[in-house]
């Protein structure tokens, strides 16, 4: 059962990466990779929900395992940091990881609070 | 902040952000009409095989509260090596794939497998059993290793073109 929620969370967290990532992107013309910095940003605080809610195995294999994990990205984050370097723009690579971080961290830290208080 | 990535003369506009670029024509055309739902369906079939794997992953080496999360630590290294590799072949030097190649691969296996935020929640989880140590660790490791396997498969790949083109 637990499969078939990770493949259902993770089919829909992919293609809602790729179309946030398009929309952000449509209203900002910059090099900075803020589509890919917003997914992150936002599937961390909703994974931290999701845990502080204390939910089921289900649907945290659903929304957590599959959704989140999906919708967030190690990858992408590595290649555009590797591009952007290479590409004359290092203050933004070093920017990208310091930026990501703190914000994904903090925003994992935000989720779980919230989700604690409401739920306590 | 500086314009667009399809800088000098002579040099095609090439991909930063490897999932999409709206600043490469194709990429930014890809959902155009019709088009729009193969790619997406590739990215959606992708996208649920890479999650798999990385669940798959997480089972067959589960990690015990407070240890270093190694399968997620594997997981993104992994993804990360990979992408480097795939996006030589598909995207730069204005090489062309075929068109469901980068939203299949790329954005969704590789995309799906691995993950920034059960990175962040385990790092998070660290912290509150006071493993400071370990979750410094866990998360300056991950960052470094994950730059260093898309910048060493992304290099070997450019240089096995390259011989590969002078031979």
């Amino acid at each position: 059962m637990n499969w078939l929620l990770v493949i259902l969370g993770g089919a829909v967290g992919a293609p809602l990466r790729y179309l946030t990532d398009r929309a952000v992107q449509a209203r900002h013309d910059s090099v900075f990779p803020w589509g890919t910095f917003v997914v992150n940003a936002a599937g961390s605080l909703v994974l931290g929900a999701v845990a502080g809610a204390s939910v089921s195995s289900h649907t945290y294999a659903l929304l957590g395992t599959g959704l989140c994990g999906a919708l967030t990205t190690y990858s992408t984050f590595s290649y555009e940091t590797l591009r952007l370097a290479e590409r004359g723009w290092p203050f933004l690579a070093v920017a990208n990881v310091a930026a990501s971080l703190l914000v994904g961290l903090g925003s994992v830290f935000l989720g779980l609070e919230l989700a604690r208080a409401l739920t306590a | 902040m500086t314009r667009g990535p399809g800088a000098g003369p002579g040099e095609e506009a090439e991909a930063i952000d490897p999932d999409v670029d709206l600043h490469v024509p194709v990429q930014r055309a890809e959902t155009e009409g019709a088009h729009k739902w193969p790619v997406l369906a590739a990215i959606s079939v992708g996208g649920a095989l890479g999650a798999t794997g990385r669940y798959g992953a997480s089972l067959l080496w589960p990690t015990p509260g407070g240890a270093f999360p190694w399968a997620v630590f594997w997981v993104n290294v992994v993804g990360c090596g990979l992408i480097g590799v795939l996006m030589v072949l598909v995207s730069e030097g204005g090489r062309s794939a075929p068109p469901l190649l980068r939203p299949f691969l790329g954005v969704g296996v590789l995309g799906g497998f691995t993950t920034f935020s059960t990175y962040a929640l385990d790092f998070s989880d660290l912290l509150e059993r006071e493993e400071a140590g370990t979750a410094l660790a866990y998360a300056g490791g991950t960052v470094v290793a994950a730059l260093g396997a898309v910048w060493l498969t992304a290099s070997a790949a450019r240089a096995a073109l390259k011989r590969a083109a002078a031979r």
